[in-house]
């Protein structure tokens, strides 16, 4: 008798949680991954490719399923050690089939720029540029959206003429950073 | 509020946490009235001199303009005008260096000064309380008016509010060092002063209006109670020395015992808070319609000789006030200047501890400047000294005793040298107002208010960032999206073609018979736009008809024979229109076949030949020519028509070439093009050498056949286009010469110079554009040649290199 209801009262208890699980997963159910979108929010949207994937959400997801991390070649270092925080693994040296082309050059941000006296609008680099970021039309001059352009490379090579080159984006007073020449404060009497 | 009051009524006021006393040092200019300055010889003046936007430019290079003229404009109500502080002529538009610690560039007027300081109109207002809410507010805001106590906000938004307002603060605290251009100001401008508080009354009307004054002014403290002593709204409030009392957030912590919550505006508590300087500039502005074109600015320093407070006109430049001051560099005359982009002496703009050292002395006074500090070195010998004297932090916490906003400076550093965004946002970094008082006490020298302002630069740089990945992300998407789109579209519209192929094909299963006609009718109606064109000069009825006949014919050659043998009837019947007649004629064959053009146009010359001559052999010959062209049989026939032609020939001596023509038209109609051509040019030529009055026709007519026979074989069409009218314009240009030779029918020459001219024209225009494009193309080939080369090269040496090191 006791067993019977020793057995009872767990069946009853299993039944209960196992309700009470199956209720949950309906009720809280995740479309998608939720860590491809916070993988995704951490690379910088360059869209550019380097990874090897075609943009930033394809490599977010391929590391989600176990992809390297160390394949970001615009977010760097940092993204890395984001990335490692996030998934909770040892951050990695940048690939070295990844690293960017001139880090000896200056870290300033760089934008496309179209010589438009070479452009024979051929539209090819229009097609490869993955944020739109080029107006132009065939047999017309092209030109590229500065405020647009994220810097990706991808126009380059496309270029059968050779028109376009990365400048870094000019020093404003929006933009300026303060280098830590100090100002002096420092009162003697 | 009422107990607000009565604790300032009773001189009791709270106290904002922290605050340091540096020394004053403000005797030096504070017993010295403002000084006017005479007229500088050039001003430069900065498009964007406050927060905001700049406005547009009114004026350009060699523009005469008035003093008191506005500049520039804008609709946007973040934007505030500039205007010309003195008449003169606008020299240059260009990027000049401006007062901003970075040293970049921004676009500035240069005004080359008169000296005759002419004003435009103005309109000076007797009694501003006539005007309405819209109006002076207007009036501020034409007149350029931003904050003058260093932020520069535009004023006209700060006073344009709707929620209830019950504390105006004037604030006249000045509590940096070594300024003095306020107090001197209340001494000598009090009443202006007090009007200008009157006109913030009327608009902002709010319940009481404190003036927050220190106590180390009792010249100023004087003057305006004198000046408000009939004004039981304004209460003059003194405060004690501290600083940073003038910080708005302090000044409202001191007067009304409130905080002011982080990420809040005072003016959401009820508070507004004007400088003392900007009060001046409204009265003028409003009552006498002075835009805001001076200040006054405190020269200041031990290394000035005459250290005073001056009215200087914006855009004056920092040299010149130094001059005007009695500046004595001490380190240039010991050492010549080591690097150019740093002047040897120190020059700061505003005071000592909330200032930026100026990297050029070219450098304009902007409606925010307040003081120009040249120190000697032994007034402030870090000034001098480039490498910091930076020690490690020692915790010792003055710096968070003294923090007028509460925060953990040492924290603050800390995570600033880490880099550490988020936990810089936990401590509340943009709450710091960068008064320096941490910096001052720190006993370790530690710049930190340099770290705390890089430290707030990054990070609304990376705030950009993150808007502009965003922003990348989503035009990303959206291109995807839309590809996606595009290639459904395509897929859809394939598919459409498809079933829409498949439907005709079905229907021509049923009723093949009209289909093709259909396509035929088509086809033929192609042609007969084609030959349109190539002939712009169709005189007769009959050739509008042709086109008609052939599609109503459609690719039976039959139908075209029977016009073509109409339209010789006719030629027959009006021997003068002959000619035309033969480009009809050339019309006809060139609707039916591209190699039956040729031969028409031969046909055409010959035909003129002959009735040049005036003999009907000739015609019977085409007769028969016609009838060759209608049987399907056409080398038999051909064969009969040569047989033909030579009896004629052998009849008739002086034909002979004609009628070899002949021949060989009906040559070029079978198939064995090439051979029979051959044999006739031959023949001609035979009969030609035996003729020696007509060589020179025959010779030119083979000429002619030859180009035709050989496009046959190509079947490009634009190019057989091309060729054949290059072609046709030789033949007729010949054809001409041996009419002309012959001096008969003088009408038709005259339209065939025409044609033949409008033809050589297209062809050259055609040829010149081609080779232009040509050309192009060739430089773009090349170029792209010259790349692949690089990059084979590029390969080929990083392959060598790799090779070398494995």
């Amino acid at each position: 008798m006791n067993i019977l209801i020793a057995i009872l009262v767990l069946g009853v208890i299993a039944a209960l949680f196992g309700a009470l699980l199956g209720y949950a997963s309906v009720r809280f159910h995740v479309e998608g991954d939720p860590i491809v979108e916070q993988l995704d929010a951490l690379l910088p949207q360059t869209q550019c490719g380097q990874c090897g994937y075609p943009g930033c959400k394809p490599y977010a997801e391929a590391v989600a399923n176990g992809e390297a991390i160390n394949k970001c070649a615009p977010g760097g270092e940092d993204t890395i050690k984001k990335i490692a925080d996030l998934l909770g693994v040892d951050v990695q040296p940048i690939d070295e089939n990844h690293e960017q082309d001139d880090t000896s050059q200056s870290n300033r941000p760089k934008v496309a720029f179209i010589i438009e006296e070479d452009c024979i609008g051929c539209t090819k680099c229009i097609q490869a540029c993955p944020v739109d970021a080029i107006l132009g039309a065939a047999k017309q001059m092209h030109t590229i959206l500065i405020d647009e352009c994220t810097g990706c490379d991808l126009c380059v090579a496309p270029c059968p003429v050779d028109c376009i080159e990365m400048r870094p984006t000019p020093d404003t007073i929006q933009n300026w950073q303060w280098d830590l020449n100090k100002i002096a404060v420092k009162q003697v009497d | 509020m009422e107990s607000i009051i009565e604790r300032i009524n009773q001189g009791k006021f709270w106290h904002f946490h922290g605050g340091i006393h540096p020394p004053e040092q403000k005797t030096k200019t504070s017993s010295k009235p403002i000084k006017q300055l005479s007229l500088p010889k050039r001003l430069v003046l900065p498009l964007q001199q406050h927060i905001g936007r700049q406005g547009d430019l009114l004026v350009k290079v060699g523009d005469k303009i008035l003093k008191g003229q506005a500049l520039t404009q804008s609709s946007n109500p973040m934007a505030v005008p500039v205007h010309a502080p003195t008449s003169g002529t606008i020299s240059a538009i260009k990027k000049s260096v401006i007062a901003h610690p970075s040293g970049l560039s921004e676009l500035c007027l240069f005004i080359d000064v008169d000296g005759e300081d002419t004003w435009k109109k103005r309109e000076i207002c007797q009694d501003f309380t006539k005007l309405s809410h819209q109006q002076i507010i207007k009036k501020i805001a034409d007149a350029g008016i931003a904050g003058m106590g260093g932020a520069g906000f535009p004023t006209h938004i700060k006073v344009n509010t709707k929620p209830e307002i019950n504390f105006l603060i004037i604030n006249a605290a000045e509590c940096e060092p070594y300024i003095t251009a306020d107090d001197l100001l209340m001494c000598e401008q009090s009443t202006a002063i007090v009007d200008g508080i009157k006109i913030l009354d009327q608009l902002l009307n709010p319940a009481f209006i404190l003036i927050a004054i220190e106590d180390n002014k009792p010249q100023a403290i004087k003057a305006l109670q004198q000046a408000t002593i009939n004004h039981d709204k304004i209460k003059v409030c003194v405060l004690p020395t501290k600083y940073p009392t003038g910080g708005e957030k302090q000044l409202i912590k001191i007067l009304t015992g409130k905080e002011v919550n982080s990420g809040t505006l005072p003016v959401n508590s009820g508070i507004v808070v004007q400088n003392v300087a900007t009060c001046f500039a409204i009265s003028d502005a409003v009552i006498n319609d002075i835009p805001l074109i001076r200040r006054v600015i405190t020269l200041t320093g031990n290394a000035l000789s005459r250290p005073q407070n001056v009215w200087a006109l914006l855009g004056t430049q920092v040299s010149y006030l130094l001059e005007q001051a009695g500046f004595v560099s001490e380190v240039s005359e010991t050492t010549p200047t080591l690097n150019s982009s740093q002047p040897s002496p120190p020059v700061i703009m505003g005071g000592p501890l909330m200032g930026f050292s100026i990297l050029n002395e070219q450098v304009p006074i902007v409606k925010t400047s307040n003081c120009i500090l040249a120190p000697s070195k032994v007034e402030m010998p870090s000034a001098f000294d480039n490498n910091s004297n930076e020690v490690e932090c020692i915790r010792c916490g003055q710096c968070a005793d003294v923090c007028p906003s509460q925060l953990l400076p040492q924290e603050l550093q800390w995570s600033a040298k880490a880099k550490d965004h988020q936990q810089l946002m936990q401590l509340n970094l943009f709450d710091c107002i960068d008064c320096g008082a941490c910096a001052y006490v720190c006993p370790s020298q530690i710049p930190l208010v340099q770290y705390y302002r890089v430290a707030k630069a990054e990070i609304r740089q990376q705030q950009q960032l993150d808007i502009k990945a965003e922003k990348a992300k989503a035009r990303f998407e959206a291109r995807k999206l839309r590809l996606e789109q595009e290639k459904l579209a395509r897929q859809e519209k394939h598919q459409k073609a498809a079933a829409a192929r498949k439907a005709t094909m079905n229907k021509k299963s049923s009723d093949g018979g009209t289909a093709n006609s259909a396509v035929a009718a088509a086809l033929a109606r192609v042609k007969a736009k084609k030959s349109a064109e190539n002939n712009g000069t169709e005189l007769l009825a009959t050739s509008s008809d042709k086109p008609k006949d052939n599609e109503q014919a459609a690719n039976s050659p039959v139908k075209a024979a029977i016009a073509r043998a109409k339209a010789k009837r006719l030629a027959k019947e009006k021997n003068t229109e002959t000619s035309v007649t033969s480009n009809e004629m050339q019309d006809d064959n060139q609707q039916t076949e591209k190699s039956q053009v040729k031969a028409a146009i031969a046909r055409a010359k010959a035909k003129r030949l002959a009735k040049e001559k005036n003999t009907e052999s000739s015609v019977t010959s085409n007769e028969v020519q016609d009838d060759n062209q209608q049987t399907e049989k056409l080398q038999v026939k051909a064969a009969i028509a040569r047989a033909k032609a030579k009896r004629l020939a052998k009849e008739k001596n002086t034909e002979t070439s004609v009628i070899s023509n002949e021949v060989q038209d009906d040559n070029q109609q079978t198939e064995k093009l090439q051979v029979k051509a051959a044999i006739a040019r031959a023949k001609a030529k035979r009969l030609a050498k035996k003729q020696t009055p007509e060589t020179s026709v025959t010779s030119d007519q083979e000429q002619i056949q030859t180009p035709p026979v050989a496009n046959d074989e190509t079947h490009d069409n634009i190019v057989d286009d091309k060729k054949i009218r290059i072609a046709a314009a030789i033949a007729k240009a010949k054809a001409k010469k041996v009419q002309k030779q012959q001096s008969s029918t003088v009408t038709n020459t005259l339209s065939k110079k025409s044609i033949q001219e409008k033809n050589n024209e297209s062809i050259i225009n055609t040829t010149t554009a081609a080779e232009e494009k040509k050309a192009r193309i060739a430089a773009a080939v090349a170029k792209a040649k010259a790349k692949h080369r690089k990059m084979d090269e590029v390969q080929e040496a990083s392959t060598t290199n790799s090779k070398e090191s494995t």
